[in-house]
């Protein structure tokens, strides 16, 4: 009888245990989002958050081929898109490398010792825009009528330069 | 929009004013008026950024309904102007490379990556020089597309020929094949990439037609845009299989020419006055 209370008492210990860790676990994940950024804000992530946890790779490696292939970049697993929302900010206002062992795509992968390759490649912050300045302005004046018409490409009059420097 | 519906919640608004004649009810709704104004002063410029910085993504494949292509006039095309490189490099990060410290001028000139370049011609029996900018020529049969043993190498549907940095391993055997010496390769580490622009170390790279532009829905390319902002307006791009686009009635009133024509490569780029 004492012999099964104790063992009784041991698993009831362990269970005690188990469910304390887990809640250092979830505790810990719920750390990976950052304090600040723009994800912090949000309810949830593009997809149930534990579907993210497992599938993320999967729906950006989807992606990638869709966007460079086919030039689609409208849907929301673009990398970029993580990114922009995920990115924490130190207190001098500098965008953090995503992928620092503090952050948020860097910590997770160094707890679970899988090399993340993206940011050789990808910008870790975001930086310079999906579009540059020069196409935002070349862009507004486009709509003002600035892009020459075929007939005034190549054409002499129009342009204050006359083509070449040197005289022929 | 749950800021925007906050003020309705009876408990944050504002007591009645004492001073004012009218009933809790006018203050209640002056009140609201000003919230309401206020959130949208707040939220407003906020869409008015989002609606400017994203552009219009494009939804839907690519399709071979378009072939986007350039035609340069090396009439117009001033010497000594690198107008269109700087606007390249630019658009596409490549003025944040670095020469490494252990790296000879001469060498980092050899290995940087140039997606555009200014070249300059000279026929030698008449000494006329022509001045003409050289990138990629997003060639219909590319030898790079041929060559490339992984599949990196590729023509999008609409004529955009360009390096899926996923698959190259960088061999750089499109190099060896292209004849315009378009492509570049990186040989260190990038760490302040664009996020329009990835690239790095390992890959290939060349001009691409602005494709984050043709993505966001924009009519133009960093090059032609600068060199019609000097007024020099030597670059056009648009669309080759549109007959009623500015690219296509140029091409079909003036003279030009494929650059190496002789090789069939039915370019993408077309130049005038050589």
């Amino acid at each position: 009888m004492a012999i099964a209370v104790i063992r009784v008492s041991l698993v009831a210990v362990g269970l005690v245990w188990v469910l304390a860790a887990q809640t250092v676990l979830a505790g810990d994940a719920q750390r990976y989002v950052k304090p600040g950024s723009q994800a912090a804000h949000s309810a949830a992530c593009v997809e149930e958050t534990n579907f993210m946890r497992r599938n993320h790779m999967e729906l950006i490696k989807h992606q990638r081929d869709s966007t460079v292939h086919h030039g689609i970049r409208s849907t929301k697993h673009s990398l970029a898109g993580c990114v922009n929302c995920h990115v924490s900010v130190s207190p001098e206002g500098q965008a953090l490398a995503i992928n620092g062992r503090d952050q948020f795509c860097g910590a997770c992968h160094a707890f679970s010792a899988v090399d993340v390759n993206c940011f050789g490649c990808h910008a870790n912050v975001p930086r310079g825009g999906l579009l540059s300045p020069a196409a935002l302005a070349a862009h507004g004046d486009a709509t003002a009528g600035a892009r020459p018409s075929p007939g005034q490409f190549m054409s002499d009059t129009p342009g204050p330069a006359t083509g070449r420097a040197g005289g022929q | 929009m749950k800021h925007q519906e906050a003020p309705l919640d009876p408990s944050l608004g504002s007591p009645p004013d004492p001073t004012l004649n009218a009933g809790p009810d006018q203050s209640r709704r002056a009140f609201l008026g000003i919230a309401a104004g206020a959130t949208a002063a707040v939220v407003a410029p906020a869409f008015v950024l989002q609606a400017q910085a994203v552009g219009n993504p494009r939804a839907e494949r690519v399709s071979d309904a378009h072939r986007w292509g350039l035609l340069v006039d090396t009439n117009r095309c001033v010497d000594g102007c690198r107008a269109c490189v700087d606007a390249c490099d630019q658009e596409n990060g490549l003025d944040l490379q670095r020469k490494q410290p252990d790296q000879s001028e001469a060498e980092w000139d050899t290995q940087k990556a140039v997606w555009l370049r200014k070249v300059k011609l000279q026929d030698n029996l008449t000494g006329r020089v022509s001045n003409l900018p050289m990138m990629c020529q997003h060639c219909e049969h590319p030898p790079c597309v041929d060559v490339c043993p992984t599949g990196a190498s590729f023509k999008r549907a609409d004529g955009i020929v360009m390096v899926d940095r996923h698959t190259c391993i960088g061999c750089r055997y499109c190099m060896m094949a292209c004849p315009y010496k378009a492509r570049s390769f990186i040989h260190e580490v990038v760490e302040d990439q664009l996020t329009r622009v990835p690239r790095g170390k390992g890959c290939v790279e060349s001009c691409n037609l602005c494709v984050s532009r043709r993505d966001q829905g924009l009519d133009s390319t960093a090059c032609a845009d600068a060199c019609t902002a000097l007024g020099h307006r030597a670059i056009l791009f648009g669309d080759l299989k549109d007959p009623a686009s500015a690219i296509s009635q140029a091409l079909r009133t003036m003279p030009s020419r494929q650059i190496r024509e002789d090789l069939d490569l039915n370019t993408g780029v077309r130049y005038a006055g050589v």
